[in-house]
């Protein structure tokens, strides 16, 4: 049925210019001849690692290129009229009402210094489809579907009056508000904690059925996208992998590539017996100089040696400052942190070498883990020269087998860290803490910058190095797939209390507390209609309650 | 109370701690610097006896801090000394030169403030493209001339090679409004040129990081005018900033007043100050720093006081 | 890599104006003070740029006036920038009191224009090349520190620097391995900012009387003494004049250039 085709893009071509340091600035093709077709009312979901394009596409349904990027070739039509090559003008017709967008960050694209409500409703005035009360009421409508509290009189906030899953909700409903025949998605869930990722995907879902808008929903996140799309296209390196019902894409992939996907993040670790441990923090309180209030309650926790324990919170939960206060960065005001059998000082300045030298971390962001103007041997071979005293090619050839053992190659030591490549650049911060040949790693959020199909590469070479050599982890993170794959134990961090701690099985198994049992069941599982039976859940629980 | 108004009470009376501590700056920094006074006055063939009689006289035999404290009390109240080299009353010189020197960089701004803005909204609309490249370059040049320099290229350009105006800028008492005007224009477009250039690079650098921002793109993908976008979004965010860089480079314009003056042979506080340098007439050079001192200070105050109010994050706390 | 041609061209005038500076001597035509021609004679072959006030060689005293301009600004920025790195940067690495102190010491520095503070500092200090310097490379660096101390903060705070506490690193590699490194190009960028502005500064106290004294000149000085020649026609004031435009315009294309390379190597977007 032709005139339910909403949306048709064919062969289209998306080129940018780019601008590598110190040479000529030279042309890249993002996409290369995609096709899209969207239905009236259908909810279509892109998915992709960084660099897919899937963002770029996106934003081609409303002939917009971001930051200097040109729609070069192929056709975009929509509601049947060639829009590729339309005028300023025309693009100004389309925009923001038979298309909208919302961007991952609401927090940002909200004009700081203006009202909630008159942003809300701007394009269905400018675009002239009704009167300002009109308008109003449809906005506090909108308001009160996505769950806003105080529908009335929210739109009269400022941006930064309201939180940021509100805010989420709020571009949702600026959005929907000139009833457009598409929505642009971009990863609207993508910066929220989540257990509110999972109020504002409910709220999104609800919003797109009653509307009947048809909608492009971006996300990186396979098991997310399954709750909202009624299909799905799988996009790589600007290219389309697959395409087909979503029932299908997660349960019957086609591609080799869709199917690394779909069975990514579910690695399963074997936890080990209990041990004694090598690390014993007890009644640990501790608060940053010139705040009112502790960001770490009393708490305790044991690590076994060459075993992992993954501390799992939201932001604010406090999981990061256990890592600064047990290296020593913010010397706790209560409680005790004992190591190999020896009590550490609480300040970095009382340490010994040996403290220094057995405690190792590995950052979330290894870009600015490396100091650019190292080569990745002297960042390796460092802490070979300052505990070991190796030189020359003793040296060397020690910093060759630790790249072997992070399976990076030769040929590696004499590059700079703006070469690698992000899981590479991850992979030498895992071997400089190696070098040090500790007892125990703190690996802080490392795998949450990385695309999914890197992150668990990474994941299954920390599992193997701890195999050989015999190393703990604590394991810092927010990602509950991530615990499962690699824990041995838990804690569950909550406003810098720990709300569950103990072996994996015994935390992840029923009876939960209140909190473990919202995050658990917040975590989107790779599974149509998921969505609908937990929100079904908790509104029967709470009429329950 | 409100917290943008405790946030202004906060800066102004950081504004006059600063203030006061330039003064103690201006009186006693010069005090420790390797220097004699009456030496100064007198000369190096002065006999001691005559160099201890003036340091009597003056008082200089006092420890420093009673003299900065008598000296402050004597500014408080308007009484700013007299003259060592020619006995005068130095508040009522000051008064006397004050008005001409305001009178000159007000024009300076009234000019430049307009032009500055329009040429900064017109090289950030067209950022990269010609019109953006020839503005960008020509105050790239203007920028590296220092005032003096860029002085004598306009007298040239205007007294000679084009003769409109007069070289010397002579105002005194009872001239009219538009003959002084008259008087006072080639100082007036030196000052413009000087003070343009980083008036509009800073307009430029302001805007276009307004525009830079996502919703500004949120404006665009709504299918808004680019005049709507400008007025209802990059504007109300830009003008905090681009209000700061007006003040503060009407603050740069304070000091750029001293070498034109000097130039055109202006009757005004910067010649004044100049020539009592010359002079080593340390109490009027005291006096006239703190005034421009103060001047400065103040503008600055008033950026930071603008940026406060128009933060819409301060004026409507959560 | 490529050479923009504004760059080019800025390098080259540069390196002609410190080539004169160096070898005034030998490239004088006349020494700098004898009287060898007519009062504000016109450019001719014997002299090129014409004669001054007194009859001297413009171009011969443009030359050695160069060598006075720019030996005192490169003096003076030289140390205005020692002073202010090493006090921006140990500000930003001992942090506490150490910055505050030197913070809000910069802060009253800069309450003040510069020009405003140097005239009373000079009503007192007697005037001398040693002075001149010194007051200059004070008043400036409380910019260069401005500067070195935000940019070590930058530094300061990133992930590899935190490392290499964790590791046991002493200060001094801290400072010199972790930072200093990544702080250099910033720096030296600014170092061409600071030149400028102190051939700006010397040039305007030398107008105003206040700079350079005879029997040594510089091209303020000489823009002061023949100022009155605009008068009557004569051009002579804005030789000097052009040379300190053109001097300063050639180093600001040049660090401007290192500037944007430098900015680009920080945030370049890679493909």
């Amino acid at each position: 049925m032709a005139e339910d085709l909403l949306l048709d893009i064919r062969g289209l071509v998306i080129e940018a210019t780019s601008y590598p340091p110190g040479e000529p600035p030279k042309e890249v093709t993002l996409v290369h001849g995609v096709d899209v077709q969207l239905q009236r009312g259908r909810v279509l979901g892109l998915i992709g690692e960084s660099g897919a394009g899937k963002s770029t596409i996106g934003l081609s349904a409303m002939a917009y290129g971001r930051g200097g990027v040109r729609l070069t070739g192929g056709t975009i039509r929509l509601n049947g009229r060639e829009i590729r090559t339309a005028g300023p003008a025309e693009l100004r017709k389309l925009r923001g009402r038979e298309v909208t967008y919302v961007s991952q960050s609401a927090a940002a694209s909200f004009n700081p210094a203006k009202r909630l409500m008159d942003q809300v409703i701007e394009t269905t005035l400018s675009h002239g489809l009704m009167g300002r009360a009109e308008a109003e009421v449809r906005a506090v409508g909108l308001f009160r579907k996505l769950g806003l509290p105080g529908p009335e009189t929210f739109g009269q906030r400022f941006p930064h009056q309201v939180s940021g899953g509100q805010l989420q909700r709020a571009m949702t409903a600026m959005a929907l508000c000139p009833k457009p025949d598409l929505v642009i998605f971009d990863e609207p869930t993508t910066a929220l904690d989540v257990t509110t990722q999972i109020d504002v995907l409910a709220a999104i879902k609800e919003a797109i059925r009653d509307t009947h808008v048809a909608a492009l929903y971006i996300t990186h996140d396979l098991a997310v996208v399954a709750q909202v799309a009624d299909e799905i296209m799988v996009l790589r390196h600007g290219r389309r992998v697959e395409l087909g019902e979503t029932e299908q894409i997660i349960h019957a992939p086609r591609e080799a590539y869709t199917r690394a996907l779909v069975s990514v993040r579910s690695l399963e670790h074997v936890e080990k017996a209990p041990a004694p441990p090598v690390l014993k923090i007890e009644g640990v309180t501790a608060r940053y100089r010139g705040t009112g209030f502790d960001v770490l309650k009393n708490v305790s926790v044991d690590l076994p040696a060459g075993q992992t324990l993954a501390v799992v919170g939201e932001s604010g939960s406090g999981k990061s400052t256990l890592a600064r206060a047990i290296t020593g960065l913010l010397p706790p005001s209560k409680g005790r942190i004992t190591f190999a059998g020896r009590t550490l000082s609480a300040d970095l300045s009382g340490r010994t070498k040996d403290d220094l030298r057995e405690i190792q971390m590995i950052y979330q962001m290894a870009d600015t883990a490396m100091n650019p103007r190292q080569t990745v041997g002297t960042i390796v071979g460092r802490p070979l020269e300052l505990y070991f005293g190796m030189k020359g090619a003793e040296r060397d050839r020690r910093v060759q087998d630790l790249l072997d053992q992070i399976e990076m190659g030769k040929g590696f030591a004499q590059r700079y860290p703006a070469e690698l490549s992000g899981g590479q650049k991850q992979r030498v911060c895992i071997a400089r803490a190696l070098a040090a040949d500790p007892k125990l790693i703190i690996c802080d959020e490392v795998t949450s910058a990385l695309d999914p199909l890197v992150a668990d590469g990474i994941l299954k070479l920390l599992l193997n190095l701890q195999a050989e050599a015999h190393v703990a982890y604590l394991f810092i993170t927010h990602d509950l797939a991530t615990v499962r794959a690699i824990a041995d134990k838990i804690a569950v961090m909550y406003k810098g209390e720990v709300r569950r701690y103990g072996q994996k099985s015994d935390v992840l198994a029923p009876p939960y507390d209140d909190y473990t049992d919202l995050l658990l069941s917040s975590v989107p599982e790779m599974e149509v209609g998921w969505l609908e039976q937990v929100i079904a859940h908790r509104k029967m629980e709470s009429a329950g309650n | 109370m409100h917290p943008v108004l405790k946030l202004v009470v906060q800066r102004v009376a950081l504004g006059l701690l600063l203030l006061l501590a330039v003064s103690a700056v201006i009186f006693l920094g010069v005090e420790a610097l390797p220097g004699d006074t009456a030496q100064a006055i007198l000369g190096q063939s002065a006999t001691p006896v005559a160099l201890e009689n003036l340091r009597e006289k003056m008082g200089l035999n006092e420890p420093a801090l009673t003299r900065y404290f008598h000296w402050l009390g004597g500014v408080l109240t308007g009484d700013l000394g007299t003259s060592l080299t020619n006995g005068t009353d130095i508040a009522q010189a000051i008064g006397q030169r004050l008005g001409n020197t305001l009178f000159l960089a007000s024009c300076a701004a009234v000019i430049s403030v307009p032009l500055a803005l329009v040429l900064g909204i017109i090289a950030a609309r067209y950022a990269g493209r010609w019109p953006d490249k020839v503005i960008s370059g020509l105050t790239l040049a203007t920028i590296s001339l220092p005032e003096f320099v860029a002085a004598y290229f306009v007298i040239y350009l205007l007294t000679q090679v084009f003769p409109i105006f007069q070289p010397v800028a002579m105002v005194f008492p009872g001239m009219g409004f538009w003959s002084k005007l008259h008087a006072v224009a080639l100082p007036v477009i030196v000052l413009v040129l000087v003070v343009l250039a980083h008036m509009m690079r800073m307009t430029r650098a302001a805007i276009l990081n307004v525009m830079q921002s996502a919703y500004i793109e949120t404006a665009e993908l709504k299918g808004l005018r680019p005049i709507q976008i400008i007025w209802r979004h990059a504007f109300p965010n830009a003008i905090a900033p681009i209000v700061s860089v007006v003040v503060l480079n009407l603050a740069y314009l304070v000091v750029g007043v001293v070498v034109v003056e000097v130039v055109f042979g202006y009757n005004a506080l910067g010649q004044y100050l100049v020539d009592h340098v010359t002079k080593r007439d340390l109490p009027v050079v005291q006096a006239v720093g703190l005034v421009f001192a103060g001047v400065y200070i103040g503008l600055n105050i008033l950026a930071d006081v603008i940026a406060i109010v128009a933060n819409p994050r301060l004026r409507h706390p959560k | 890599m490529r050479i923009p041609a504004s760059a080019l061209l800025g390098l080259a005038l540069t390196g002609l104006f410190l080539f004169t500076a160096i070898f005034a001597q030998w490239i004088a035509p006349y020494p700098i003070d004898a009287a060898v021609g007519g009062v504000w004679e016109g450019p001719s072959a014997t002299f090129w740029l014409g004669t001054d006030t007194i009859g001297r060689d413009i171009l011969s005293r443009l030359i050695y006036g160069g060598q006075i301009t720019i030996f005192v600004a490169l003096a003076s920025s030289l140390l205005s920038f020692g002073l202010g790195s090493f006090f921006g940067f140990l500000a930003a690495v001992r942090g506490g009191w150490t910055d505050q102190i030197l913070s809000r010491i910069v802060d009253l520095m800069m309450a003040i224009p510069s020009l405003i503070v140097a005239l009373v500092m000079l009503s007192v200090l007697p005037l001398n090349l040693t002075v001149l310097i010194l007051v200059m490379g004070v008043l400036d660096s409380t910019r260069v520190f401005r500067l070195a101390r935000a940019v070590a903060m930058d530094i300061a705070v990133m992930d590899y620097v935190e490392a290499a506490k964790l590791r046991g690193e002493k200060q001094g590699w801290v400072i010199f391995r972790e930072i200093l490194p990544n702080a250099l190009s910033p720096l030296v960028a600014e170092f061409g900012m600071r030149f400028i502005f102190a051939v700006l500064f010397i040039s305007t106290l030398s107008f105003l009387g206040l700079g350079i004294q005879p029997p040594l000149t510089d091209w303020g000085g000489m823009v002061k003494e023949n100022k009155d020649g605009l008068i009557y026609g004569k051009g002579a004031a804005l030789m000097p004049a052009a040379a300190i435009a053109l001097l300063a315009i050639s180093v600001n294309l040049v660090a401007d250039w290192v500037l944007t390379r430098t900015s680009s190597l920080k945030g370049g977007r890679g493909g």
